[in-house]
């Protein structure tokens, strides 16, 4: 555990809370766990209002309210309200799926402060076929209306080989749906994402295309709409700053009530998640084994603890250092300067252009179907 | 991009500006982000409500909190919140 020394606990500022998996889409690079089916007995609506009570008065001031696809709870509009009475700024993020005009009205009535809309691709074919079904159409009309009813709108593209090719266009639909905000963020290979990382990685010159057209157009645009690029950490030397330091900023709330210091952490070995049922969000942030497990440097091995940059990057991402060393104490391996730094360059140099829909290794997509299990853990390549 | 010093200012649609008790300071939230504000900054976002030009908040300003010569700090900061998308003009 974080040993001795114990740093300074700075106080939540964001409340991600996950208040589903439920979701229509099958995308085969979701973020949630590959056991998501494991995390259905949910939270209740006055359990999410008592988290967002005790997150808020410690200081968290952002509210995520995801999924899954968070539109499925059929008591989203109720906790929108109790997070707009508490301050929270509230952001949606969404499918667009089971959106319609009648909803956006009333979640604006009840605060809500912005909504995220995703797009799998630029095009109906590539779009549908990631999503797994029909969605392209209606994220456009959900966009525009999002747009009509004064929010700001903010889109968000995952962006992989089977869509890296359609960078400029992706932009210049952005451009036609009048977005205030563009995220284009390449994929982190976890979760889904890590099980179909063969048919989803693009390759150096791949990248290296998409981000001088990115780049281009965020100079086009400045001043009409903020772009995001979220750099791919694959094919960086350094790693990023995962969730800007364990146990700092980031507070995510399972579906079940498992409160999580990264959406990742439970894949970790060891550790005990505490859950919301049986803890305050005091007790969870302050207390708890898991969220003091990596905080502060103490917790270290070599070449991390010595460098300079550990206040930068803190060893970068916990849950990639384990899922690719096998040691969650271990440098990221992102990193240059980690002595397992070759697993990452064996993987980009062999990743290859290829179509969508390979035979000879289809995508896996999200679905019940293909979700591991907590009795079945081994179903997860 | 220059603002003109003679139309409204007003905060940018989705931004919202708050006192943060747990941060002792004010912030502007934004979609997915916050940037916490010293208070000076703080006192001018508070006037730009779509009522006031440039011209007039530096008036506000220099009469609530009687000071005088701040007209370049304030158009500093003003290009900044501009830049940064956090007020508009229409
Ligand atoms: S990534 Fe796709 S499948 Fe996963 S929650 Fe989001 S929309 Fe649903
Ligand atoms: S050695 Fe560790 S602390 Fe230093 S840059 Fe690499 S990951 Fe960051």
């Amino acid at each position: 555990m974080a040993g001795l020394n114990k740093p300074d606990i700075t106080p939540p500022r964001w409340l991600l809370a996950e208040l589903t998996y439920a979701c229509p889409l099958q995308c085969p690079y979701c973020s949630n766990p590959i056991n998501y089916p494991d995390y259905n007995n949910e939270l209740s609506t006055d359990d999410w209002k008592r988290v967002l009570s005790e997150a808020r008065k410690m200081g968290a001031v952002q509210l995520g309210l995801s999924g899954g696809e968070p539109l499925v709870r059929q008591d989203l509009v109720e906790i929108v309200s109790h997070g707009r009475e508490l301050g929270y700024y509230s952001n949606l993020i969404t499918s667009g799926l089971t959106l319609n005009e009648k909803r956006i009205l009333e979640l604006k009535n009840a605060g809500l402060d912005h909504i995220q809309i995703s797009f799998q691709a630029s095009s109906a074919e590539v779009n549908d076929f990631l999503a797994g079904t029909q969605a392209f159409q209606q994220k456009k009309d959900m966009a525009r209306l999002v747009k009509k009813h004064g929010y700001p709108m903010v889109l968000c593209v995952v962006i992989h080989r089977q869509n890296i090719h359609q960078m400029r266009e992706i932009l210049e639909l952005a451009i036609e749906l009048d977005a205030d905000y563009l995220e284009l963020a390449n994929t982190q290979y976890y979760g889904w994402a890590h099980r179909n990382r063969d048919q989803l990685l693009p390759t150096k010159e791949q990248f290296t295309e998409a981000e001088n057209i990115a780049q281009q157009y965020k100079q086009k645009l400045e001043g009409k709409m903020k772009i995001y690029y979220v750099v791919p950490d694959y094919y960086e030397d350094r790693p990023k700053a995962c969730m800007n330091g364990w146990g700092t900023t980031f507070l995510t709330i399972a579906p079940d009530g498992t409160a999580l210091p990264c959406h990742a952490a439970a894949q970790l070995p060891d550790m005990q998640l505490p859950n919301v049922r049986e803890f305050s969000i005091n007790e969870i942030w302050n207390q708890s084994a898991a969220f003091n497990w990596f905080r502060g440097d103490e917790w270290m091995k070599q070449p991390c603890r010595s460098c300079p940059e550990k206040t930068r990057d803190y060893g970068g991402c916990r849950c990639q250092a384990y899922m690719l060393t096998g040691d969650m104490y271990a440098a990221d391996p992102v990193c240059s300067k980690s002595p397992d730094h070759a697993t990452i360059t064996s993987i980009t140099e062999t990743t290859q252009e290829n179509d969508l829909n390979n035979e000879d290794q289809p995508l896996i997509f999200r679905n019940p179907k293909n979700a591991a299990h907590r009795h079945n853990p081994d179903n997860s390549k | 991009m220059a603002f003109n010093t003679t139309l409204s200012i007003n905060l940018a649609p989705g931004h919202r500006l708050q006192w943060e008790e747990a941060q002792n300071a004010y912030v502007i939230l934004y979609p997915e982000g916050m940037v916490e504000l010293n208070q000076t900054s703080a006192e001018i976002l508070k006037l730009c409500t779509g009522e006031l030009c440039f011209d007039e908040i530096v008036a506000r300003l220099e009469q609530l909190f009687n000071v005088q010569n701040i007209t370049d700090d304030v158009h500093e900061f003003i290009q900044v919140a501009f830049d940064n998308g956090w007020i508009k003009q229409t």
